[in-house]
């Protein structure tokens, strides 16, 4: 079969299996909804300071969203064998690599999308401030699974590779908060953010091109 | 690449060596397998039989030695197209239907001998394409696992203790499968404790108890 077919196969599975595992799949959005719902409680009646926060505590919580949702990535894949499969398989692995983080991102990054804007809302977010909010979880949560499939198949193999994943993976992680909260602080205050908004669309082809090869060649690491 | 049953293939191993932790599983191991041959690995728990089949499949660097597929290096050739491997892991899907992890291989190769139905039918899983694997036995799952060779077109089967968890009437089917297949011209490199009854086949055994 050609090259196509095997990378949509591997997308539909992998989102056939997300439907199977409804409740393990839907926990980093839950996370995501409970962190920021948290955080008008632990400050207190404070509009004006929650209003600041918004786009920070936002982008942190969506960002620990998606790191707890890196270790599926390719966890069971390894443990049933289905990864070896794969390497075996006469198509590169970088492109089943990529199908897998695709389809990881429809399943984690996708939702948040859906939920942020309201949670922004709740936040006191100034509307003119939610498109650009949009367009920056557009951009950057595809480059959070992107890079942390590089961290993921690295530690895969490792028996508790948690703490050294987010050891991996928080450095890399740090631009894309920085330009992603700032742009949405900016906009919040009506300035310009084409700047930013530059700046993480050019991450974000970076890691397009860059991320499936390191991560493809560390799974063939972690297999042997 | 055609793999008809009259293209000669080869897979040749030269001075191959593998040391874990310190200790010489095997080294120096030579052997050459063609058309219509069965390679048979014996030996300990321990001595190095998946490791080797592990460093077939390129899973693992073999550290010296090497192999050579229609007399070219195993990288340089289009030799891991033309293998399959099952392991102790079935890399099955367990949340997956039958059909579902068929297609799924399918998809990762080309298309062999048989559809999916037939190959359901060889290996009597017919009417069970629709559950889900996980509520399949493990002898099911195994059986499942063997039918993945028969849709796919794959001139070497490398087969890691394919008789685990099997029933007697599935050993015999097995064994027929895997004369079929011999018989058409492709090659077997398996490990396995049960009593091979490849009669007509054209057998070698090494064991690597004594390889070192």
């Amino acid at each position: 079969m050609s090259l196509t077919n095997a990378f949509f196969a591997v997308i539909r599975r992998d989102l056939i299996l997300a439907f199977r595992r409804r409740a393990e799949v839907a926990n980093p959005v839950f996370f995501f909804i409970l962190i920021v719902t948290l955080f008008p409680l632990g400050i207190g009646a404070q509009p004006k300071l929650l209003q600041a926060m918004a786009p920070g505590v936002i982008w942190v919580s969506a960002l620990l969203a998606v790191m707890l949702s890196l270790d599926s990535l390719f966890r069971s894949d390894f443990d049933d064998g289905s990864l070896e499969q794969m390497l075996l398989s006469s198509h590169p692995l970088t492109v089943l690599v990529f199908a897998k983080i695709v389809a990881h991102w429809l399943v984690t990054g996708l939702p948040l999308l859906f939920v942020a804007p309201l949670l922004a809302i709740f936040l006191g977010l100034p509307e003119q401030a939610l498109g650009t909010l949009l367009l920056t979880l557009v951009l950057a949560t595809p480059v959070l699974s992107l890079i942390g499939s590089i961290g993921v198949s690295l530690t895969v193999g490792l028996r508790r590779g948690g703490m050294i994943l987010s050891l991996l993976v928080l450095p890399l992680y740090v631009p894309v908060l920085i330009f992603a909260s700032n742009a949405v602080e900016m906009a919040g205050n009506g300035l310009a953010v084409d700047a930013q908004i530059n700046i993480l669309i050019s991450i974000f082809f970076m890691s397009v091109v860059l991320a499936p090869l390191p991560a493809a060649a560390a799974l063939k690491m972690s297999i042997s | 690449m055609d793999s008809s049953p009259q293209q000669k293939i080869s897979l040749e191993a030269k001075g191959l060596s593998c040391i874990r932790d310190d200790r010489v599983l095997f080294e120096g191991l030579n052997f050459k397998l063609q058309n219509h041959q069965v390679l048979l690995l014996e030996g300990k728990n321990g001595c190095g039989k998946t490791s080797l089949l592990r460093i077939i499949c390129g899973f693992r660097e073999q550290d010296a030695g090497e192999f050579l597929w229609c007399d070219q290096l195993t990288s340089d050739s289009d030799f891991y197209s033309q293998m399959a491997y099952v392991g102790h892991l079935d890399g099955i899907k367990k949340e997956l239907t039958v059909i579902e992890n068929l297609k799924m291989s399918l998809a990762l190769s080309q298309a062999g001998k048989y559809s999916i139905d037939q190959a359901l039918e060889k290996v009597h899983l017919a009417g069970y394409d629709d559950s889900l694997v996980q509520s399949l036995s493990a002898g099911q799952k195994r059986r499942l696992s063997l039918a993945r060779l028969l849709i796919t077109k794959k001139s070497l089967w490398v087969l890691d203790e394919p008789f685990t968890s099997i029933d007697k009437q599935g050993i015999k089917l097995i064994e027929s499968l895997m004369h079929e297949h011999v018989a058409g011209g492709g090659m077997i490199i398996l490990t396995s404790h049960h009593d091979l009854l490849l009669h007509e086949a054209d057998v070698q055994t090494i064991n690597l108890s004594i390889c070192h």
